[in-house]
C-alpha cells in the first residue's frame, strides 16, 4: 500500500487503552481520507443522538492521503465529531505539520472515545501510545501547551494539537490549535476535547512514506508549485485573504455591525492592503504548501503593542467590521487572544456582534454587561469580551460562550431575529442578501453557515450567477460545488489550490493514482463527492435534523441592505424555498430533504438504510 | 562570467530567510532524491522554523554551509572518511573509511549531518552532485528562496539589494554600490 497506512488507531480514554486496527483498500478508496473517511468512522463508531459534550461523543482525526508527500498544499487533517454548537456534524480542517507527523507515524485515522478521569494528553510515538498527566498544562494557552509538551518530551519534532482555556471550559465554539497558529477552527472541536479532559494530542513519526510513482510525483510537485505562483492564487499570496475587505466592501457585501449593513465606512483602515503596509511582518506557509497565505501581523500601537498573530480575512471580519471595529491593532490583539485561548474567531466575533446589537437596542445594558460599554467599534470591549468568553466568566462571558443561537433563546426580546447563525453555527464574512447562491448554500449545508463547505459565493462573485436574484438553477449549481468541495476536503487538497487545476476531476484522479497506485477515474471521484455529501446528510438525519433546520436568520429576509452596491437587497422567503426544493431535487432527495433508499444503494451506502430505519423514505416522493 | 572568487571558496545551498515561507517542500525533495522515499529525519536539508510570538517569526532551511574551517573534517576520527573535493569543494563521504562514529555530528554548527541508521555511514549535502537539473531542493522551492552560491556571491547580492534599495528610496540612485 502506498501513502495509506492501512491502519487506524483506536484510543479509549476511559480504560487508557489503545488498539491498532487495519482498514482495507476498498474502504479507503471509497472515502479517500479526510472528511470522507472521518464522517464514515464517526457514523460507525458513535451511538445516535449522544450529548456532544458527554463521554459518548467520538472524535475522529482523519488524515489526507497526500500528507507527507511532495504534493503541495495537501498536508492537512480533518477533525470530525458531533458539534456542541449545532448538535449535528462538526468537521474542521487544519493544514499542519501535525498531519505530516500523523502520516509518518502511520495512521490514516485516529478514533478517540470515552472520557479521561483527569486532565490528560496523548503522546502517540509511532505505534506507542502514552496517556500522560496534563494537570500542569491545564489552564495554559495553545501556544504554551505546544511548547511545554515539546519540552517535556524533549524533541522539537513533536507536533501538537491542543486546546486552550476555552476548550477546557467547553465554550461551544472552542477550537483546536496546532503549529502555533493554525486551527481546526469551527464547530466547537475544542469543547469536545475539553469535555473529554483531553488537553492535547502530541505526535511523532519516523516511518518513511512511499508513493507509487515517484518520478511523476516530483513532476507534479513542480507543476502545481509553479501554477500556484500564477494569477490563480495571486490574491492569497499578497496581501493574503485579507484583500477581501475592500473587494467585498465595494460590492456592498462586507457584513458590518452584525449584518445591519454591507458597507463599512472604515474599510480602508482595516484593509489587507493597509495591513500589508503597516502590520504584516512575514508571510508563512502551512506545512508543504507552495502558496503561503498566512500573513503574520504585529500590533504597533498601545495598548495592543506586541500582539502578533497570522490574520486571515474571516478573523479580521469577525473582530473588525462585524463589531464595527476600525483599529487593526485591536483586531490583531483580539485574534491573538483567540488563538491562545483556543476560540473560533468567527463564531466569537459574530457572537460579540450580536451582544453589541442587543446593547444598541437596549436589550442588554451596562448592568447586564458587567459594566462594559458595548457601543459599536469599542474595541476595548471586544478584547475584554474575548477574554471573558474564553474563561466563561459568570454573566455575559458565560452567556456568549454558548453562541448566538442559545444566547438569543435565553435573552429573547426579539434578539433571535438578528442572531446570525444557521443550525447554531455563526455566519462567515459574506453578506447572503447580496449573494443568493451562497444564501442557499449556508441554508442547506450540513455544517451550518459555513463558507468553506458551501462556497456559493464563488459563482455569485465571479458573475456566473445573478447575485441578487434567486432562481431554481442554483440548486444544481450548489450540488456541483458541494460535491467538488467534499472531494477536496476528503483528498484534503487546500481550496486555494482549486483554481490551479484545469480539469480537477481528471487531474485529481491522476494525482490519487500517482500517490496510491490505486485505480481512480474522474467519474468515480465525482461519485465520491456525492457519496460524502450524502453521508454527511445521513449523519445529520440520524442526529435529528429536520427540513426546518435548512433556513436562514430572519434579518436576511426582513431587513433590506440599506446602502452600497447591494442597497435594497433581501433574500426572499419564497425564492429561498424554491431554491431549496430545486437543490433537494438535484440531489435526488425527497421534498422533505430526506435521502431515499435508492440513492443510498446507488452510492454504495446501502448499509445505512437499515441503520437509519424509519428515517429513510421507501419511495422517492419528490 | 561569474563573481571572482578567492581560491578554495566553496558553493553551498543558500536560503534567503526573507523569501522562505517555511513550507518544507525542500526537505521532502531531498529525501526523495537521496533515499527514494520521504523521510524527514534523513533529509540533508532541514527546516528551522521558529514562531516565538514575542519576536518576529523565522523561516529558514539549513544544509551544509561549507564552513571554511571544516569542523566536521577536523573532528573526524576515521581518517580519510570525510574529504573535501579540491575542485568543487563538495564534502565527500568515503563509505569504506567512515565508521559511523558520529563525531562530526556535534561538530557541525548547523546540525545538518546525520548518520544513516542502516548503512552506518554519514550523510551530508553534496549539492546533488551530478544531477542534471541541479539540487532537487532548489528545483522544488516555490518561492525561489534557495540557490547554489558562494559567500562572495551572497554578500554581493546583499550589497546590491538591501542598502542599494534604501539608496533608491532616497532618490539618490546614482550613488548605488560598486558590487
Amino acid at each position: 500500500m502506498y501513502c495509506y497506512a492501512g491502519r487506524i488507531l483506536r484510543v479509549d480514554l476511559d480504560a487508557e487503552r489503545s488498539r491498532i486496527e487495519s482498514i482495507g483498500e476498498a474502504t479507503l478508496n471509497r472515502y479517500l481520507g479526510g472528511v470522507g473517511l472521518g464522517v464514515r468512522l464517526l457514523f460507525d463508531n458513535s451511538k445516535p443522538r449522544v450529548d456532544p459534550l458527554g463521554p459518548d461523543n467520538v472524535i475522529v482525526l482523519a488524515n489526507s492521503v497526500f500528507s507527507g508527500t511532495l504534493m503541495p498544499a495537501t498536508s492537512k487533517y480533518a477533525f470530525v465529531t458531533k458539534s456542541p454548537l449545532t448538535g449535528l456534524l462538526g468537521d474542521s480542517l487544519s493544514g499542519s505539520f501535525f498531519a505530516q507527523a500523523m502520516r509518518h507515524a502511520g495512521w490514516d485515522a485516529i478514533v478517540i472515545t470515552g472520557r479521561a478521569k483527569r486532565p490528560t494528553y496523548l503522546f502517540i510515538d509511532d505505534d506507542r501510545v502514552f496517556f500522560r498527566n496534563a494537570d500542569k498544562l491545564w489552564g495554559m494557552g495553545c501556544f504554551d501547551t505546544e511548547e511545554a509538551i515539546r519540552g517535556q518530551i524533549d524533541d522539537e519534532m513533536v507536533r501538537v494539537a491542543s486546546i486552550g482555556p476555552a476548550g477546557e471550559k467547553m465554550v461551544r465554539y472552542a477550537s483546536v490549535g496546532n503549529d502555533k497558529g493554525r486551527q481546526a477552527g469551527r464547530a466547537g472541536t475544542g469543547a469536545v476535547m475539553g469535555s473529554k479532559n483531553l488537553k492535547a494530542i502530541a505526535l511523532r513519526g519516523s516511518r518513511p512514506i512511499r508513493v507509487a510513482d515517484r518520478a511523476e510525483m516530483f513532476r507534479l510537485c513542480l507543476e502545481y508549485g509553479q501554477r500556484s505562483q500564477g494569477p490563480a492564487t495571486q490574491q492569497y499570496r499578497a496581501p493574503g485573504t485579507v484583500g477581501n475587505v475592500l473587494i467585498l466592501n465595494e460590492m456592498g457585501i462586507l457584513p458590518t455591525r452584525n449584518f445591519q449593513t454591507g458597507v463599512f465606512e472604515h474599510a480602508e483602515a482595516v484593509s489587507g492592503e493597509r495591513m500589508m503596509r503597516s502590520h504584516t511582518e512575514k508571510t508563512l506557509a502551512c506545512a508543504g504548501c507552495s502558496i503561503a497565505c498566512e500573513q503574520v501581523a504585529r500590533a504597533n500601537a498601545d495598548p495592543y503593542q506586541g500582539a502578533r498573530v497570522s490574520v486571515d480575512y474571516e478573523s479580521l471580519f469577525a473582530m473588525g467590521p462585524v463589531c464595527g471595529v476600525s483599529s487593526l491593532d485591536a483586531i490583531i490583539k483580539a485574534c491573538d487572544l483567540c488563538d491562545r485561548y483556543g476560540l473560533d474567531t468567527l463564531s466569537a466575533g459574530v457572537t460579540i456582534a450580536w451582544a453589541m446589537e442587543c446593547f444598541q437596542r437596549g436589550i442588554l445594558t451596562r448592568d447586564s454587561t458587567g459594566g462594559l460599554d458595548l457601543t459599536w467599534g469599542n474595541h476595548e470591549a471586544v478584547v475584554a469580551l474575548v477574554d471573558r468568553i474564553a474563561r466563561r466568566e459568570p454573566g455575559l462571558g458565560d452567556l456568549l460562550a454558548e453562541g448566538t443561537k442559545r444566547a438569543s433563546e435565553k435573552v429573547g426580546q426579539g434578539s433571535e431575529t438578528f442572531a446570525m447563525n444557521v443550525k447554531g453555527l455563526e455566519l462567515a464574512g459574506y453578506e447572503p442578501r447580496g449573494l443568493q447562491t451562497y444564501a442557499l448554500g449556508i441554508a442547506v449545508s450540513p455544517r451550518g453557515a459555513c463558507h468553506n463547505r458551501a462556497p456559493g459565493y464563488e459563482p455569485d462573485m465571479a458573475g456566473n450567477a445573478d447575485r441578487f436574484q434567486a432562481d431554481p438553477g442554483r440548486g444544481g449549481m450548489l450540488r456541483e460545488l458541494e460535491d467538488f468541495t467534499a472531494v477536496m476536503d476528503s483528498l484534503m487538497i487546500c481550496k486555494f489550490l482549486c483554481k490551479c487545476f484545469n480539469d480537477f476531476w481528471t487531474e485529481g484522479a491522476h494525482l490519487y493514482t500517482v500517490a496510491t497506485g490505486l485505480p481512480m477515474t474522474a467519474s468515480a471521484l465525482r461519485q465520491t463527492g456525492e457519496r460524502v455529501m450524502n453521508l454527511k446528510k445521513a449523519f445529520n438525519i440520524r442526529e435529528g435534523w429536520t427540513a426546518a433546520d435548512d433556513w436562514l436568520p430572519d434579518r436576511l429576509f426582513d431587513d433590506p441592505l440599506p446602502e452600497g452596491a447591494g442597497a435594497g437587497a433581501v433574500v426572499s422567503r419564497e425564492g429561498l424555498r424554491t431554491m431549496i426544493q430545486a437543490y433537494y431535487k438535484a440531489r435526488g432527495w425527497t421534498s422533505e430533504g430526506l435521502i431515499p433508499a435508492g440513492k443510498f444503494m446507488e452510492l454504495e451506502l446501502g448499509d445505512l438504510v437499515e441503520h437509519l430505519g424509519d428515517l429513510v423514505p421507501r419511495e422517492a416522493g419528490v | 562570467m561569474a563573481v571572482q572568487e578567492l581560491p578554495g571558496v566553496r558553493q553551498f545551498i543558500h536560503c534567503d530567510p526573507k523569501a522562505c515561507v517555511g513550507c518544507g517542500l525542500c526537505v521532502y525533495a531531498c529525501a526523495d532524491e537521496k533515499l527514494g522515499h520521504y523521510e524527514v529525519a534523513r533529509s540533508r536539508i532541514r527546516l528551522a522554523r521558529k514562531e516565538p510570538h514575542d519576536r518576529a517569526p523565522l523561516a529558514l532551511t539549513l544544509s551544509c554551509r561549507a564552513c571554511a574551517d571544516v569542523p566536521c573534517v577536523v573532528a573526524c576520527r576515521s581518517e580519510g572518511s570525510l574529504v573535501i573535493d579540491p575542485e568543487t569543494g563538495i564534502p565527500h563521504v568515503m563509505p569504506q573509511a567512515c565508521t559511523g562514529c558520529g563525531w562530526c555530528v556535534p561538530a557541525c554548527r548547523f546540525g545538518v549531518i546525520a548518520v544513516n541508521p542502516v548503512t552506518k555511514v554519514v550523510e551530508i549535502c553534496d549539492l546533488c552532485e551530478g544531477r542534471e537539473e541541479g539540487p532537487a531542493c532548489v528545483q522544488v522551492c516555490p518561492k525561489d528562496a534557495l540557490s547554489v552560491a558562494t559567500r562572495a556571491v551572497i554578500s554581493q547580492r546583499c550589497r546590491n539589494t538591501t542598502p542599494g534599495k534604501r539608496v533608491d528610496e532616497l532618490g539618490q540612485s546614482h550613488i548605488g554600490t560598486t558590487g
